[in-house]
């Protein structure tokens, strides 16, 4: 009897991974998920952060597929590694702060780390050839292979017969008629496989699983790191930029400014780590300080956050303002008003 | 078998899971770990982690702001 043959599959919650799933495991290979968490994803944590989420049925969709796919799921953390991908990608960024075919690279290549410490036999992935302008090319995916060290264990079930031959080909494991030959940016080949395969429902691809893919989000990287004149950065740090207004009224300090009460229930965890600013006269949002901020500062501050308040066209508005560690104070103060906020100020 | 907690209190979805997972990595079979979460997601996500992982889930407590879901480690041999 032949051994069971293992693959180690790419899930990102997505359908493409779903399906290069699923043609494997057709072909008799058991089939294990993995899935990395970057810190930067979309999956998941904007959904337990907006209020308006929450009528939307909760699930985190890497789960959901392995769930439905029968196969286990392995969650990796790899927020700490990845800063090395983010700040120094060897291959740059795309449109914005999005390194993603390093990414590819690194995550292909700790794939293939679990693929050897587990004694499975190769990898599976969702790609499709063309179907994104970075890290899905024709040029870029046998350099995705060789530089993660995985070589032809590979494989990219979806758009293989686009592509030179893989070990599991080759060795008989997995017959390449029966791959697929897709390419392109079209989803309609993926959709008429999903109905082939009785996959009826699934995660629709919306703007990417990746923040760093977003304009705004990395632009408040971008400013983050401008401000602290480094790159550093926590896991709270790119949690923050996911939610609320941001307004760097000042070089030296920006404030977050909760838009619901979602956001607020959120931001409240974070008050013994920033100066806090919480409109008392009137409702109004809780908001961070991050940064250094002296008495006009705070002043300013308060001003800005009594104009997101329900009090913004009264005289005066009572803000109660908490420094880390500090005593709180209350300053009355008369809103700014709304053409006095420069969009700069938006970040 | 023994009895074993996990603090997940503002951590928000999928680092609950991701705790559950590594915490359950070391445990033996039957041992029961209790997690405690603010990110409601994780009433969805503890229990889906379970079935696809070969866990049971023994129960999830609702409190105003927090939940307790409580696990018990299947025969599995890791996480």
């Amino acid at each position: 009897m032949s051994k069971q043959r293992k693959a180690v599959a790419l899930i990102s919650g997505g359908l493409d991974s779903m399906l290069a799933t699923r043609v494997v495991q057709e072909q008799g290979i058991h089939v294990e998920g993995i899935n990395f968490f970057t810190g930067f994803c979309v999956e998941g944590h904007t959904h337990a952060i907006r209020r308006q989420e929450r009528a939307k049925p909760k699930r985190n969709n890497a789960l959901w597929v392995a769930e439905q796919l029968g196969i286990r799921l392995h969650i990796v953390d790899i927020v700490d590694e990845y800063k090395d991908v983010l700040l120094n990608p060897r291959h740059g960024y795309g449109k914005n702060l999005n390194p993603c075919l390093d990414c590819k690279v690194f995550m292909v290549g700790k794939a293939h780390a679990w693929m050897r410490e587990h004694d499975f036999d190769f990898i599976v992935t969702g790609e499709v050839v063309g179907q994104r302008p970075m890290s899905q090319r024709s040029a870029t995916m046998p350099l995705v292979a060789e530089e993660s060290g995985v070589g032809d264990r590979l494989l990219r079930p979806l758009c293989a017969q686009r592509l030179a031959e893989t070990l599991p080909e080759r060795e008989g494991w997995i017959d390449r008629d029966r791959l697929h030959d897709f390419s392109g940016r079209s989803r309609k080949p993926q959709v008429a496989l999903a109905a082939e395969l009785g996959i009826e429902d699934y995660a629709q691809p919306a703007g990417g699983c990746c923040f760093l893919t977003d304009a705004s989000y990395s632009a408040k990287l971008a400013d983050l790191w401008r401000a602290r004149g480094n790159r550093e950065y926590d896991l709270d740090d790119i949690m923050l930029l996911k939610v609320g207004r941001h307004l760097r009224p000042r070089a030296h300090f920006k404030l977050v400014i909760a838009r619901e009460e979602g956001e607020v229930k959120f931001l409240q965890g974070y008050r013994r780590q920033f100066t806090h600013l919480l409109p008392t006269s009137h409702p109004g949002p809780l908001a961070l300080l991050d940064g250094r901020a002296d008495v006009d500062d705070l002043e300013l501050a308060a001003r800005i956050v009594a104009r997101f308040s329900q009090g913004r066209d009264a005289d005066k508005v009572r803000v109660e303002v908490v420094p880390t560690g500090g005593e709180a104070q209350t300053l009355e103060v008369a809103p700014l008003a709304t053409d006095a906020i420069p969009s700069g100020w938006y970040v | 078998m023994s009895r074993h907690e996990l603090d997940c209190r503002r951590l928000l979805c999928p680092m609950p899971v991701i705790r559950t997972q590594n915490r359950v990595a070391g445990l033996a079979p039957g041992d029961e770990l209790a997690v405690t979460c603010t990110d409601p997601g994780a009433a969805k996500d503890i229990p889906a982690w379970c079935r696809i992982n070969g866990h049971e889930l023994l129960g999830i407590e609702h409190g105003d702001d927090e939940l307790v879901v409580t696990v018990r480690v299947g025969a599995s041999e890791d996480g």
